[in-house]
C-alpha cells in the first residue's frame, strides 16, 4: 500500500472519527431530528430512544449503570460539573479537594477558580516518574477533604496513576473520588465498580466519536453521588445537566463505545507493539529519553526528549508530513514549556526537547517506519546545527556555563 | 502557526552553520540564550585584519525554525560588511525579512543581540573596549 502523506500522530490531542460511527450518527441529523425530551410524539420517542441506547453502550464500556451517565459536551465540561458540582453540594461537608500538578488544565484551572470562591487546593507533586505518592495523598486528606481529583491517563506521557489504590484511600476516608479518564477510556480497560470509582469524565472525540459530545460518569450507589448543576434549565440528566440532547452526538458517543469495548483488546496490543517498535529505534539515537513512567501507561503514547535539539524546531523538520505535538514552550503562546515534563522534575531544557507520539487506531506499520527515519534524520541534522550539541561532544558541563537568561 | 517561505528555506538550507576557529584573535564569537529558555544561538565572525571586513560568519544554534533562520541569515549579512557596519543591524530589519510574527519577534533580538557579543568579543581581543550594548526586551 502507497504511504500516504501527512501522517497523524496526534491521537492525544484528539482521533479521526471512525466511518461506522459516522454511519451511525447520520440518521439522526435530518431524518430522526427529534427532541428527546419530546415526550408526545414519535419524533421525539425516537430520539428518546436513540439517546438511551446510546447511555447502554457507554455505561457498558466502564461497567456502569445507565441511568450514572450524564451526557455533556465534552471532558472539559464534565470536569467542571464534578469538581464544581460536588465543591457545592457538599459544602456543608468540607471544602477541601486534593487533585495533583500534572492534571489537565481543565482540572487545574477549575480547582483554581474553586479556590477563588472558598475552596481549599491541595496540588500533590508526582515523582519523576509522574506518578502520585498514596502515602502523600493519605496524609493530605483533612476533615475538610470532600474530593480527590487525579486523572486515569496522562494527556502528555500516558503515565497511568494507581486508580484502585487511590479509591481504597478514598474509600477508606468517606471521600469521594473522582477521575479525568479522557485518555483512558476505550484504549484500556477501565470499569467504575473494580476501579471503585464516584465520579469520572471522558469524551467523544478521543476515542473515534465526535467532537462536542462527552460523559460525566456519577456513581449511584455505595455512595449515592450528588452534582450541583452548572447549567440550569429544563432539568435535563436529572437535574444535573440542562440542555436539549446533542443527539446525533450521542449517538456518535455510544458508538464509538461499542466499538471501543469489542476492539480494545485487539488493539491495545496492536498499538502497544507498534509504539514500542517507534520508541525503541528512535531511542537508538544517543541522549533521547522517555519521559514518565514506561511500566504504568497507556499502551499508545510515548513521549521522549531529544536532548540537545529543540522540540518545534525539531517538528519544523518534517511537520509537512507528521502531525505531532511538543512539549516546546514555542508551540504555545505562553512561551513555557510543558509544565507536566517540568512536573516530573525534567529542566526546561529537556522538556523544551520533547516530542509526543500518540498513536491510534489507524496508524499503520508504513507510517511508524517512515516517522523513524524522518525523526532520525532531522535530529541528526538539528545535533550538527546545534552548539549545545557540540559542546556535549565536547565534553563541556552546560552546567557550569553562565547562560544569559531572557 | 504557518512559518514565511523565507523561515522554510534558511531551515531547510541553513547558509554557513559551522564552527570558526575561536583561539584566533581575529575571530569573535558571540553565545547568547539559555537552553531553559528553548533557544542558544553561537555566532561568530572572522575579520580581516587589513580591511576590517568579517570575510567569514557561521553560527549553530538550538531553537525553533525561526531562531535558526534569524541567524542564518544574520550571518548571511556580517559576511562583507566592515565591524561598523555590521553594528548597525537591527533585529526589526530581521523580522521584515523573514516575516516573523510577533510571538518571535525575541528569536530576531536573539541575533542582533549574537551579532554584537560577537563583535564585542573580537574588539577585546584586539584590545578595544567593549560597546555598552543596549539591552533590548526579548
Amino acid at each position: 500500500m502507497e504511504l500516504k502523506l501527512p501522517i497523524y500522530l496526534d491521537n492525544n490531542a484528539t482521533t479521526p472519527m471512525d466511518p461506522r460511527v459516522l454511519e451511525a450518527m447520520l440518521p439522526y441529523f435530518v431524518e430522526k431530528f427529534g427532541n428527546a425530551a419530546s415526550r408526545n410524539h414519535s419524533f421525539g420517542w425516537v430520539a428518546e430512544e436513540a439517546v438511551d441506547y446510546a447511555r447502554e453502550q457507554v455505561a457498558k464500556l466502564i461497567n456502569a449503570d445507565p441511568k450514572e451517565i450524564i451526557f455533556t459536551s465534552g471532558a472539559t465540561e464534565s470536569d467542571n460539573l464534578a469538581l464544581k458540582g460536588v465543591f457545592e453540594m457538599y459544602a456543608s461537608k468540607g471544602n477541601h479537594i486534593i487533585t495533583a500538578t500534572t492534571e489537565h488544565k481543565a482540572v487545574l484551572d477549575t480547582c483554581k477558580h474553586i479556590e477563588k470562591i472558598g475552596g481549599q487546593v491541595t496540588y500533590l507533586e508526582v515523582n519523576p516518574e509522574g506518578l502520585i505518592d498514596l502515602q502523600e495523598l493519605e496524609n493530605a486528606i483533612t476533615d475538610k477533604t470532600i474530593l480527590i481529583a487525579i486523572m486515569y491517563g496522562n494527556n502528555e506521557i500516558g503515565v497511568i496513576q494507581p486508580v484502585r489504590e487511590i479509591s481504597a484511600i478514598a474509600r477508606k476516608h468517606g471521600v469521594l473520588f473522582f477521575t479525568d479518564a479522557t485518555q483512558a477510556v476505550g484504549k484500556i480497560p477501565v470499569d467504575v465498580q473494580a476501579d471503585g470509582i464516584d465520579l469520572m469524565a471522558f469524551s467523544g472525540h478521543k476515542m473515534y466519536g465526535p467532537k462536542g459530545v462527552g460523559a460525566l460518569y456519577v456513581r449511584r450507589k455505595n455512595p449515592r453521588v450528588k452534582v450541583t448543576a452548572q447549567m440550569d434549565g429544563g432539568g435535563h440528566e436529572r437535574g444535573m445537566r440542562s440542555g436539549t440532547m446533542n443527539v446525533p452526538a450521542i449517538v456518535g458517543l455510544g458508538k464509538a463505545c461499542e466499538l471501543c469495548m469489542n476492539e480494545m483488546e485487539a488493539e491495545a496490543k496492536r498499538l502497544s507493539i507498534m509504539r514500542d517498535r517507534l520508541e525503541n529505534a528512535l531511542l537508538e539515537l544517543e541522549e533521547a529519553y522517555v519521559n514518565g513512567s514506561k511500566e504504568h501507561r497507556l499502551p499508545h503514547v510515548s513521549n521522549i526528549s531529544f536532548k540537545y535539539v529543540e522540540g518545534e524546531g525539531l517538528m519544523m523538520g518534517f511537520n509537512k508530513n507528521i502531525a505531532l505535538s511538543s512539549g516546546s514552550a514555542c508551540t504555545s503562546a505562553s512561551l513555557e514549556p510543558s509544565y507536566v515534563l517540568k512536573a516530573l522534575g525534567l529542566g526546561d531544557d529537556l522538556a523544551h526537547s520533547s516530542l509526543r507520539f500518540g498513536l491510534g487506531r489507524f496508524t499503520t506499520d508504513e507510517q511508524i517506519d517512515y516517522t523513524i527515519n524522518a525523526i532520525k534524520e532531522t535530529v541528526l541534522k538539528l545535533r550538527e546545527m546545534s552548539p549545545l550539541w557540540e559542546m556535549f561532544k565536547e565534553g563541556i558541563d552546560l552546567n557550569t556555563i553562565e547562560w544569559a537568561h531572557h | 502557526m504557518a512559518y514565511s517561505d523565507k523561515v522554510i528555506d534558511h531551515y531547510s538550507n541553513p547558509k554557513n552553520v559551522g564552527t570558526l576557529d575561536k583561539s584566533k584573535t581575529n575571530v569573535g564569537t558571540g553565545l547568547v540564550g539559555a537552553p531553559e529558555c528553548g533557544d542558544v544561538m553561537r555566532l561568530q565572525i572572522e575579520v580581516d585584519e587589513e580591511t576590517g571586513v568579517i570575510a567569514d560568519a557561521k553560527f549553530k544554534t538550538f531553537g525553533c525554525g525561526s531562531a535558526i533562520a534569524s541567524s542564518s541569515l544574520a550571518t548571511e549579512w556580517l559576511k562583507g560588511k566592515t565591524v561598523d557596519q555590521a553594528l548597525s543591524i537591527d533585529n526589526m530589519d530581521i523580522v521584515e525579512e523573514l516575516n516573523l510574527p510577533p510571538v518571535k519577534i525575541h528569536c530576531s533580538v536573539l541575533a542582533e543581540d549574537a551579532i554584537k557579543a560577537a563583535i564585542n568579543d573580537y574588539r577585546v581581543k584586539n584590545g578595544m573596549p567593549a560597546l555598552e550594548l543596549e539591552e533590548k526586551k526579548h
